[in-house]
């Protein structure tokens, strides 16, 4: 593990000072979470939007390790648990950081498998390999009943997409996990109105102002630690539609693709079914830092399968309680 | 950029207060039509925010035809099948010199709630006016009322900076003898209603003239609306002067590093604090030395105005969420105080009726003791009100059931803000402004 980036001396071009307010205003949503609400939640991915999360809440709850010279550690412990919503479709690479992030800094993680939700019969699946993506707001809004969470704190960004862009940093929630964007309350200033009834529960969105530069941006500066995935590696890809579609158990390559092995990352990392890699030879964050400054396509455009099928697929699913 | 001298005249968080690295948040405002979509859309795509899949997008609705950039910006379902921006969104934008986060607020009269939210937390605002609306035939050209409305909600929530982007200019003939025309009117408007003009560019959004690109014309020499807003200031927080810190969260003795004392977190409304200093705690009136300022995972020296402290006390003192950390003497909490009230519920705010109100971390119950005016928001003339429907903005005085060390609005946001939450419905139902 590397010494923290010294940003200056690698992209003298980029300005991160704006990095200071951006945090500012995190930790300040983060203990707003904590303070106002009996029982909130961490959801943890492992993605780069919630190891990112994850970091600021080490800042705003415990205090930094000063013998550790990586900056990584901090004493203490999160007034939260972590969620984590196990679609069974996960990479290997992204259970594997979890498990091992969640020993080191010895918090407590809720893992809530979208495979007892089929068990159970919540989950229906049209056929074993449909992605799962789509049906993580039922095991999600299961979880969310299960621990009675009244606040979920989530990595969402404004800048992901359209509908995002609209939404809330406290997005209210109504007993049915859905969330009604004709009916959202007003934000004014710093005062949030985190006022709920029983059953109904809040999503709160501490980087929702920031954008996937600045996530990157972070991640070098702050030595944010991340799944291998998200660096170059060699894999065996399938082209499609334009996307490089890995072959895994779950996306098995069919009649006539042509299988290749590429130099790939990932940009987001999500369900199996539906995540694809780009090509890419960044294998550091500062890497991936330059990369970004000069990349065409969108998070989503490029990795999604799923965010394709309409410009408002993201909406609906969110209108029924997706994260 | 303004260096904070402390007491031995060392410099201390020069960059803190230097906000010229934070992102200016701006709203934009105006009528439907009058190409604030387009606006929005140039910004984004001449700077390069908009990327290669997104346009994609836009070109195949256009099938042939230029693309249509107003398309980028409205994200919901019902604003696509009406055409129209119902609810604030957020945009990001970077030039090289600056980061911009755009709050992008309808135009439409009967969302004048959702310009107010854009209001609150934005360092300018940029009122777009539809030149082709306009006689420019008339002597004095008169404005439409939507703009009159825009600025003065925007001067009366005190954006500090006000932009006028003249559009359309394309379509003009005489696009010079325009533009100085509504220019001149506008002038004549902002001083009469005591608006601060920052500056009056004219544009075409359509066509990207002077959006990010200065324009190449005779008849004007003046910067681009990008050159302007790059050169806007954030809001400057106080931090010389009294301390007020509003208590956000107590972490108990031990939580989190096992070995800390317990910990006063709040983000500092004006003021700096360090160790060493005497400060008081409202409403129990306590006074204590802090031992230890923190932030984000360690100690540090000093904290100033718009960071979040982690204060110390070298006492126990009885403190919690909601309280005030104070330079000793300096507030003094009050049951009523008279507000600029901007009321954002279909529900209409009611003479006598009780309300849960928030000033800072605080919640306490108020009641609206008397509606003084109800503002014409075209011309904020004063009317006579019993209540205030959705939409509308009143004087009114409220007393509210615990003191709050409240402060003029103009003086400062932090003590001079609160929301309106309906009891009943737990919906945010207005805006306080203290007069």
């Amino acid at each position: 593990m590397n010494a923290p980036v010294n940003l200056e001396k690698l992209l003298p071009t980029v300005d991160h000072r704006h990095l200071d307010h951006l945090e500012e205003e995190a930790i300040f949503i983060l203990r707003e979470v904590a303070a106002a609400f009996e029982r909130p939640g961490l959801l943890f991915s492992s993605g780069k939007d919630s190891c990112v999360v994850l970091r600021l809440a080490e800042k705003a709850f415990k205090t930094r390790d000063k013998s550790d010279p990586t900056g990584n550690t901090f004493k203490g412990k999160l007034p939260f648990p972590l969620v984590h919503v196990d679609t069974g479709h996960n990479f290997p690479e992204v259970i594997e950081f979890r498990d091992r992030r969640v020993a080191e800094m010895g918090e407590r993680v809720i893992v809530a498998h979208m495979e007892e939700s089929i068990k159970k019969g919540t989950v229906r699946l049209a056929h074993p390999l449909e992605s799962r993506n789509g049906h993580q707001t039922v095991t999600l809004l299961e979880a969310i009943e299960d621990n009675r969470f009244d606040v979920l704190i989530g990595g969402a960004r404004r800048d992901e997409e359209k509908a995002r862009a609209k939404e809330r940093i406290f997005s209210h929630r109504d007993s049915f996990g859905q969330w009604q964007p004709k009916e959202q309350r007003p934000e004014l200033w710093n005062l949030f109105n985190t006022r709920i009834r029983p059953g109904e529960h809040f999503r709160a969105f501490p980087i929702s102002n920031w954008t996937e530069l600045d996530v990157w941006l972070y991640i070098a500066r702050e030595n944010i630690p991340l799944p291998s995935l998200y660096f170059a590696h060699q894999r065996q890809v399938v082209r499609k539609k334009g996307l490089l579609v890995p072959v895994t158990e779950v996306t098995p390559p069919e009649a006539g693709d042509v299988v290749e092995t590429e130099t790939v990352r990932f940009r987001t990392v999500g369900d199996m079914t539906c995540t694809c890699p780009v090509e890419s030879p960044a294998v550091s964050a500062q890497d991936i830092v330059a990369e970004t400054l000069t990349v065409t396509v969108s998070e989503r455009g490029a990795t999604r399968m799923d965010d394709r099928t309409s410009e408002a697929s993201m909406e609906r699913r969110k209108k029924e309680g997706y994260f | 950029m303004s260096a904070v001298l402390n007491n031995d005249n060392t410099r201390v968080h020069e960059q803190d207060v230097d906000t010229q690295h934070r992102a200016l948040r701006f709203l934009t405002a105006g009528s439907v039509d009058d190409g604030k979509s387009t606006l929005i859309g140039r910004l984004l795509y001449d700077s390069r925010a908009i990327l290669a899949d997104q346009l994609d997008t836009l070109e195949k609705r256009a099938a042939g035809a230029p693309i249509d950039l107003s398309l980028l910006t409205d994200g919901l379902e019902a604003e696509r099948e009406q055409g129209i921006t119902i609810d604030v969104a957020y945009r990001y934008f970077a030039t090289k010199t600056r980061k911009f986060i755009i709050a992008d607020a309808p135009g439409h009269e009967q969302y004048t709630r959702n310009m107010v939210t854009a209001a609150a937390g934005s360092d300018a605002a940029v009122v777009l006016v539809d030149i082709t609306k306009l006689d420019l035939d008339a002597a004095e050209v008169p404005l439409l009322p939507q703009t009159r409305r825009h600025s003065l909600l925007a001067h009366l929530l005190r954006v500090p900076s006000i932009v006028f982007a003249i559009n359309k200019i394309d379509a003009l003939a005489d696009p010079g003898a325009g533009f100085a025309k509504v220019s001149a009117a506008l002038r004549a408007f902002a001083a009469q209603a005591g608006i601060a003009v920052t500056a009056i560019v004219p544009v075409s959004a359509l066509r990207g003239d002077n959006v990010t690109q200065p324009l190449d014309a005779a008849w004007y020499d003046g910067p681009s609306l990008l050159q302007v807003l790059e050169g806007l200031p954030a809001l400057q927080e106080k931090v010389e002067g009294q301390l007020l810190i509003p208590v956000q969260y107590v972490a108990r003795e031990g939580e989190g590093t096992g070995h800390q004392p317990r910990t006063l977190w709040g983000r500092i409304a004006h003021g700096q604090v360090k160790a060493g200093d005497e400060v008081q705690i409202l409403p129990s009136g306590q006074t204590a030395v802090v031992a230890e300022v923190r932030r984000a995972g360690e100690t540090v020296a000093h904290s100033v105005a718009g960071e979040s402290a982690g204060v110390v006390l070298d006492r126990q003192l009885d403190v919690s969420r909601g309280d005030w950390i104070v330079t000793p003497g300096s507030a003094t909490p009050v049951q009523s105080f008279e507000a600029t009230l901007a009321w954002l519920d279909t529900e209409p705010a009611k003479e006598g009726r009780k309300y849960w109100v928030r000033h800072g971390n605080r919640w306490v119950q108020a009641r609206i003791a008397a509606i003084e005016h109800r503002l014409d928001i075209h011309t904020l003339a004063e009317t006579e009100a019993q209540e205030l429907a959705v939409n509308e903005i009143g004087h009114v005085r409220i007393e509210v059931q615990a003191a709050l060390p409240v402060e003029p609005y103009a003086a400062n946001r932090v003590g001079g803000a609160l929301i309106v939450v309906d009891p009943t419905s737990n919906r945010t139902s207005g805006a306080l402004l203290v007069r």
